[in-house]
């Protein structure tokens, strides 16, 4: 486990958003602005320049590059809470030994808790925290209970499309898909998808 | 529906040659940082005022890098089309438009601005020690319960703030009187829009959301979202009812209320539609026994080539219309100088 798993993940990553930029902008136009899926792209694509033009000698520094870079390209809401995903995620992986599941896990926390310091979402509000809160949970519950990294990752992913799923029916209370009230329901949170996205894409290429 | 009809090259080069174009038509009154993708005023920093930054997503124009220039904002942050610009840009204007005097930042009330700019203020506070203060606008009446929502939106009463302040940092009050001034301007106004057609990312090639011949939304914001609510096609003195009554009975705005009224277009809708709102929306305040100080009417705060108005007002007292009354000289706003 180094830094080549994390450059492998970031890679697939924005390989992926590039694909579903067409089909998160969609999700955004039926409850927000219409740019998530090209904003994500945009974000991603800059990593990846990042990627091409320079060597990280430890996953924390490469972590803590794509949050400042997400938060530099990405605009919108997105960016910020991305970037500081990503951003809580490497100083926290910094100082850490060997790179295991369960530091892994409190990167995991880290990021997380900076995405609720940033956006102060709740359970339910129809955001990418629908998505991330299931997923940490799901995550730590199969770390405790013995799994390896792979299947920590995959329970995380797992957990992180049944919240996105959920999002559907819910009256959003956060971001601009608030603006509609009642009509925000029936619609997926464009958020909640790109974090399945990322998180689905961890568990194909970081262990 | 159909495909997009623009005057563009490339979808992802509109904003970056819109600002190459503003650089080429003004270069009298602004400069344009196009590695930033920020507009100054040409003389920034002016020593001893307080310098005033303002951004968000592009599409609104003339809002924000048309409203700068002698008495009105310092720079103006550009971000893509519909989205908030991003910290290094805000960091880099606050630098330098920073003459000693503090700056304020004037902030939509949207997640992304929001969050943008606070991000901004903590880099600065880590960074080299400029003060300072920011003011969010938040005057949007049809988002009704803000306790399960992300708050009012900013929308008209950001233009008529970004004037006003503007005039009182021209005359050198302090960074706390600016942003107190800020603060009084947003918390007497009230704003209420509507759409008769939506509008057309450029990067998204298709119309945000569709409207029937026949149908209106109303409760509109400015980034082509749909509103709160989809009604049928009425005639211009019905939707200026929708419109200025809703925002009357915020404030409320009462009789023997002097205000600046402003009827600002969408983008889409002609002057002669414009001025014929103004006409409703100036009988239905007089019925209410309202005195319109000054008025505002045309396209200042857009989205893209969507159709429709929104109505603005502003209760207004002696220093605030003088204030208003002092010169101006922007690309979108100009008196007096």
């Amino acid at each position: 486990m180094g830094v080549d798993n994390f450059v492998n993940w970031l890679r697939d990553a924005a390989s992926t958003m590039h694909d579903n930029a067409a089909y998160l902008t969609e999700l955004d136009s039926a409850i927000g602005d219409a740019d998530h899926g090209t904003n994500m792209d945009r974000g991603f694509q800059a990593v990846v320049a990042v990627l091409d033009e320079s060597t990280f000698a430890s996953a924390d520094e490469l972590m803590k590059k794509t949050g400042m870079t997400l938060v530099s390209k990405v605009g919108g809401a997105s960016g910020p809470l991305y970037g500081t995903f990503f951003l809580r995620f490497g100083t926290a992986l910094a100082g850490a030994s060997s790179i295991t599941p369960e530091v892994i896990g409190e990167a995991f926390t880290a990021g997380v808790g900076g995405i609720l310091q940033r956006g102060k979402p709740e359970l339910g509000d129809k955001t990418m925290y629908d998505a991330w809160a299931p997923a940490l949970d799901a995550y730590d519950a199969a770390v405790a209970g013995g799994s390896d990294l792979a299947g920590a990752l995959n329970a995380a992913a797992e957990a992180a499309a049944k919240g996105r799923d959920a999002t559907v029916p819910l009256i959003a209370r956060k971001g601009r898909a608030s603006y509609l009230g009642e009509r925000s329901a029936g619609h997926l949170d464009p958020g909640a998808t790109s974090t399945t996205l990322l998180l689905e894409s961890a568990a194909r290429t970081l262990a | 529906m159909g495909g997009m009809k623009k005057l563009i090259n490339e979808p992802g080069d509109v904003v970056s040659e819109a600002l190459r174009g503003m650089a080429a038509a003004h270069p009298d009154r602004l400069r344009v940082d196009h590695e930033n993708r920020i507009v100054y005023r040409k003389d920034a920093p002016r020593s001893g005022k307080v310098g005033l930054i303002s951004g968000g997503g592009s599409g609104h124009e003339p809002m924000h890098g048309g409203f700068v220039g002698l008495g009105m904002l310092d720079a103006a942050c550009a971000g893509e089309v519909f989205t908030s610009p991003v910290p290094d840009q805000m960091m880099a204007a606050t630098k330098a438009v920073d003459a000693g005097a503090g700056v304020l930042h004037i902030v939509k009330n949207y997640t992304g601005d929001v969050m943008n700019f606070e991000m901004a203020a903590e880099l600065a506070a880590a960074d080299a020690g400029t003060e300072v203060l920011s003011v969010v606008t938040n005057d949007d009446v049809a988002v009704q319960d803000s306790l399960y929502t992300a708050g009012r939106r900013g929308v008209g009463v950001t233009v008529l703030l970004e004037k006003i302040v503007g005039a009182a940092a021209e005359e050198g009050r302090s960074l706390q009187e600016v942003a107190d001034l800020a603060k009084k301007v947003n918390d007497n106004g009230r704003s209420m829009g509507m759409a008769l057609t939506s509008c057309t990312v450029p990067a998204a090639g298709k119309p945000t959301f569709e409207l029937a011949e026949n149908e209106m939304e109303v409760g509109i914001g400015i980034h082509g979202e749909p509103g709160r609510q989809r009604l049928p096609l009425a005639p211009a003195k019905d939707v200026a009812a929708m419109l200025v009554d809703p925002v009357v009975s915020d404030l409320p705005y009462q009789q023997g209320d002097s205000v600046i009224a402003f009827v600002n277009g969408m983008g889409g809708t002609p002057l002669i539609e414009l001025y014929l709102m103004y006409n409703e929306v100036a009988q239905l305040l007089d019925r209410a026994g309202i005195t319109i100080a000054r008025n505002l009417v045309g396209n200042y705060i857009t989205s893209l080539e969507m159709a429709g108005c929104s109505v603005t007002l502003l209760k207004v007292d002696d220093e605030l219309v003088r204030l208003w009354d002092a010169p101006v000289n922007t690309p979108g706003l100009r008196w007096g100088a």
